[in-house]
């Protein structure tokens, strides 16, 4: 974890008072533990605050969506939890990430284990410029997680599988992964993903390449994949979030502006600025 | 700009009207310009392309063939054995010089007097006997095959026979003449001859007959003066003199005289170059005729070019020594620079902070790119020779020297090329858990593959073309055995051609041209092997 | 939330809202115009201006009509969200409510059709006519706390309907007092308390209104003790 004494924040940060976040149903209590927990997380880009003291938990078997309008920070969020933001220099974090509790930026935490334990699949699809089956097999083989060849077989054609891309590409698995269409490189990254078998799914804008249908395919393909992980998706479409997640967080210039159960969210959200957003309002 | 008070009903006029036409018309006309000067100047740079590549092409194709002789030779336990018979230890030292020298002079038994018999010797290469002990040390079975040996023949021999030593007319006698032989020298009459001579066009003659226009005095053919050689019975007679109706002759080659003096079958011949622009005799051209005649001269595919080392004989001069030089020196530059140039691109490139030290580092090397390459080559001197007392002249030492040049180039092409790979791959790498050095190793290094082999390819065709910082570190050195390893003093193919263009002889500069048609099909052999390999790691993406 | 959102990015969106909440009040305008004409025509037994009434009635269900496929078509192009989809929702079902309100005014004009062709006693309609202007009043109000926003509107309109159902109980009594004192007033007196059942009638759509705005204005539903109404109508 990034303490604020020992990087250079600006002054304002010393002043800051936290910005309530409406929040129309509290917290369930129902013994449930969140898969990941962020408190207090700011980031900075280049001393530039892009994120105020944001709190926000995602459950298990559960999607959260994030909406707001471009550059409100919910796609700074997203790559903290698995802390791809460490590739960029000028970026810095504060606050708290657990992970099942644990805090991610702890010094003893391997941020390779990390980014195999929560997996990402990217806007643009980004297959590998390699074979279907090495695109899928990538992940296993690095982390070590079979023991023979014919393990990592089942392994990549469950994984294909269970992304709804096997039937399509069951006979050409030595092809190009870059052959794919849009829709199928996508589902491509999103089996590679989850090849790692990983216990969250982070999504930045999955579907915003893609068409309608293949669109649909990927939103049904969350739903399914919603059993065994918890999703946390960025999404432009406020149709798309209504759709696919169970839980809304509305994001509005770097701050938590509402979070809250997605149905609430869209019929009758708490925040003006909120309601502004999603009406399609100049706010 | 568009005036609409005055424009009709058409809705777009700021595109249909007449201005618009005219500026229109403008740029068009700008960009016709533009191409046509472009093609122009690719038009001029292929003319000179082409300029460049008919001239030494056709300066260096003669150098590919050669003239050899098959002489029978004495090859008997007399010439080559010594007391106890014909053994390897007595191959090796018995006297082939002799041996070829009776062999020729066994084709001319008539020639005598010291200085004739040793341009008779001269007509062979002085290094045809050490071929010939060469030869007979690597196969002694020759000995017994009777298989004649080729020897090469002398550089100029080979030229006259290449046509390159001087032009010359023949005309047919149409009637006979008469010949008189007294005491060694020849007198032909006959008008037939003068009418001959008449019908040469040679400048330097026909002043000269103008000049003695009637015929009173004799022209003196000197040896300013175009040759004149007459052809008959056999052998061959040098006009020495023109007189009214007669010229006197002396015998280049014996002729078989009859009671008879009448001669019915004669030729003359005018070989335009005096014999004193000449280094080959008439006497010698005669000879070499002869042997050709004889149908003991061969021309064959030069392999003495490719497969000696220099030489101060130009027949014997050849570029393997130089070509394994550049080999050698090649590969160490290519085993020096390219892992340490792309190690050094990809730290500066995926892991390196980005602060001013390794800002300072990068305007570093971009600036010794453009550093002088004779720059390198005194460092060379000083650190490698002086400093480390490395042995001069020697592939390692050159290679190094070169890798340091190559280096930057290397360098900043590899950086290009892991730039150009896009960052999802990277991030998508990253985000499956990848660590950096796999991210770099498994994805970003094979796609950067073709832009680094491509700086590379220009590294080192670079490299194979430096002269100047060679130079420095001593590889001028005059060597003619072929390196074997890389410490053996060597010189490259640049530095080969840099020091035949300095020799005189004619022959050699045929030579030049064809090394530099080598090293022309190096480096195109180099940029072919480029483009496969580009090709092959391109086809991944 | 009082305070007025800004308008949509999208001009037409707007403009389209606009238009449904036009209809709404135009709707309503021709409804209470057809409470008024129908008590009007009931007091006076004029049987021309009941013929007006009810042949109206069929304007007032092509408006129900139109903005009903005016509200599906705008659900279908918008996907409106939160209070956006809320308005349009609630405006089907102001629309049937006030649809509904015109069918009672239709009633009570049909019946004045089928009274004979004189004057009543004053004493008779007077408890009809007031009971009419009172529900009037309450058709008037809760279309206008669909345009005004206001909560506590909706909630005096809801709880003003207990008023309506009082005065409808008197009345009922009223009648029953003036059939047993002149059997010749009983066919007088049962076309008035069909009257005036219809228009009770109408008073709960105009309720049904005001819920509707108020579920538009803060996405919940009224407390139901509000609704339960103290006193029970047989």
């Amino acid at each position: 974890m990034l303490d604020v004494n020992t990087f250079p924040a600006p002054e304002r940060l010393a002043g800051l008072s936290k910005v309530p976040c409406a929040s129309a149903a509290p917290v369930p209590e129902t013994g449930v533990k969140p898969k990941i927990s962020a408190r207090d997380v700011c980031v900075f880009y280049s001393g530039k605050q892009a994120l105020f003291d944001v709190d926000l938990d995602v459950m298990p078997n559960e999607v959260l969506s994030l909406i707001g309008p471009s550059g409100c920070g919910k796609s700074s969020l997203l790559r903290c939890f698995n802390r791809m933001n460490d590739t960029i220099d000028v970026c810095a974090v504060t606050g708290t990430i657990t992970l099942d509790g644990q805090d991610i930026y702890d010094r003893s935490i391997d941020v390779v284990e990390l980014r195999a334990r929560v997996g990402m699949v990217f806007q643009k699809p980004n297959p590998f410029p390699k074979s279907i089956f090495e695109n899928v097999a990538y992940g296993p083989r690095i982390h070590g997680m079979t023991k023979d060849k014919q393990e990592l077989e089942e392994l990549v054609v469950a994984s294909l599988k269970r992304a709804g891309l096997f039937d399509e590409v069951a006979n050409r698995l030595e092809d190009s992964g870059t052959s794919l269409s849009g829709g199928q490189q996508q589902r491509l990254c999103i089996a590679r993903a989850i090849a790692t078998q990983p216990e969250i799914l982070l999504m930045d804008e999955p579907a915003s390449a893609l068409d309608p249908i293949a669109t649909s395919i990927i939103e049904e393909l969350i739903d399914e994949l919603r059993e065994n992980y918890a999703i946390v998706i960025v999404t432009h479409s406020m149709q798309q979030a209504a759709r696919v997640s169970q839980k809304t967080a509305f994001f509005h210039m770097g701050k938590l502006i509402e979070k809250g159960d997605t149905e609430q969210i869209f019929t009758n959200p708490v925040d003006s600025k909120t309601q502004d957003y999603i009406t399609g309002r100049i706010g | 700009m568009t005036d609409f008070s005055n424009q009709p009903e058409s809705a777009n006029t700021i595109h249909t009207g007449v201005a618009a036409r005219r500026r229109l018309k403008a740029r068009y006309r700008s960009e016709w310009i533009f191409k046509t000067l472009s093609f122009s100047a690719i038009g001029v740079s292929i003319a000179f392309l082409l300029f460049l590549f008919t001239t030494i092409f056709v300066q260096g194709w003669p150098a590919f063939t050669y003239n050899f002789v098959q002489l029978p030779l004495e090859l008997n336990e007399t010439t080559i054995g010594n007391q106890n018979g014909i053994s390897p230890e007595s191959i090796h030292n018995a006297d082939y010089d002799a041996i070829v020298r009776t062999a020729i002079r066994a084709q001319f038994p008539q020639v005598s007097g010291r200085s004739a018999k040793r341009a008779l010797s001269g007509l062979v290469s002085p290094g045809a006997p050490v071929l010939l002990r060469e030869a007979l040390i690597e196969d002694p079975e020759q000995l017994n095959g009777q298989k004649p040996l080729s020897l090469p023949l002398s550089d100029f021999a080979d030229l006259y026979l290449k046509g390159q030593i001087s032009h010359s007319e023949y005309r047919t006698g149409t009637a006979p003449v008469n010949i008189e032989a007294s005491s060694g020298n020849f007198q032909i009459s006959g008008t037939a001859l003068l009418s001959a001579l008449k019908n040469f066009t040679n400048p330097a003659l026909q002043g000269a007959q103008q000049e003695n226009s009637a015929f009173n005095a004799g022209i003196a053919l000197d040896r300013d003066m175009p040759s004149i050689l007459f052809y008959a019975n056999g052998g061959v007679l040098k006009l020495e003199t023109l007189g009214p109706g007669f010229a006197s002759a002396r015998a280049l080659l014996p002729l078989t005289l009859t009671k008879n003096p009448e001669v019915v079958d004669w030729q003359i011949r005018l070989i335009e170059v005096p014999e004193a622009n000449r280094n080959f005799s008439d006497q010698e051209i005669v000879w070499t005729d002869a042997l050709v005649e004889r149908q003991l001269v061969q021309s064959q595919f030069n392999t003495l070019f490719f497969t000696k080392g220099a030489s101060r004989e130009p027949e014997m001069a050849g570029i393997l020594g130089a070509v394994v030089g550049t080999a050698l020196t090649l590969i160490v530059t290519l085993s020096l620079s390219f892992p340490l140039g792309v190690a050094a691109a990809v730290y500066l490139e995926e892991f390196a902070p980005r602060n001013r030290w390794t800002a300072l580092v990068e305007v570093n090397i971009n600036n010794l790119a453009a550093v002088p390459s004779i720059v390198f080559g005194l460092l060379g001197l000083a650190v490698f020779l002086t400093f480390f007392g490395m042995p001069r002249s020697a592939p390692l030492v050159g290679g190094m020297v070169l890798a340091l040049m190559t280096l930057p180039t290397i360098i900043i092409a590899s950086r290009a090329a892991l730039r150009a790979v896009p960052p999802s791959i990277r991030e998508a790498a990253l985000g499956i858990g990848a660590s950096k050095m796999q991210v770099v190793l498994h994805h970003v290094l094979p796609l950067a593959m073709p832009g680094i082999l491509t700086g590379t390819i220009i590294g080192m065709a670079q490299a194979l073309g430096e002269t100047a910082p060679l130079l420095m570190i001593g590889m001028v050195a005059f060597v003619v055995d072929i390196p074997g390893g890389f410490t053996d003093p060597a010189t490259v193919l640049p530095v080969q051609i840099f020091m035949w263009a300095d020799f005189p002889e004619p022959a050699f500069q045929q030579r030049t041209s064809a090394a530099i048609m080598v090293l022309l099909a190096f480096l195109v052999a180099m940029n072919a092997l480029a483009v496969v390999l580009r090709k092959q790691f391109e086809r991944r993406w | 939330m009082s305070q007025t959102p800004s308008p949509h990015i999208v001009q037409s969106y707007e403009d389209e809202l606009a238009e449904l909440v036009r209809l709404i009040s135009e709707m309503g305008g021709m409804v209470e115009l057809a409470i008024i004409n129908s008590t009007m025509a009931l007091v006076r037994v004029d049987h021309d201006l009941a013929r007006k009434v009810a042949g109206d009635d069929k304007k007032v269900d092509d408006l129900q009509r139109l903005i009903d496929e005016k509200a599906v078509s705008m659900i279908a192009r918008r996907q409106p969200m939160a209070a956006d989809l809320r308005r349009i929702v609630a405006s089907i079902h102001v629309a049937t409510d006030l649809e509904r309100i015109g069918d009672m005014a239709k009633n009570i004009s049909r019946r004045t059709l089928r009274m004979s062709d004189k004057r009543m006693a004053a004493q008779l309609y007077s408890g009809v006519k007031h009971m009419s202007e009172m529900v009037l009043s309450q058709i008037n109000k809760a279309l206008d706390t669909v345009t005004s926003n206001d909560v506590e509107a909706c909630v005096r309109v809801v709880r003003a309907d207990d008023e309506v159902d009082a005065l409808y109980m008197s009345l009922f009594r009223e009648f029953l007092t003036y059939m047993m004192e002149d059997p010749r007033n009983i066919t007088d007196c049962t076309h008035l308390l069909f009257c005036a059942k219809n228009l009770e009638r109408a008073g709960d759509h105009a309720t049904n209104i005001a819920e509707a705005a108020y579920y538009v204005e803060t996405g919940g539903n009224l407390p139901s003790d509000l609704e339960a109404g103290i006193i029970e109508v047989s």
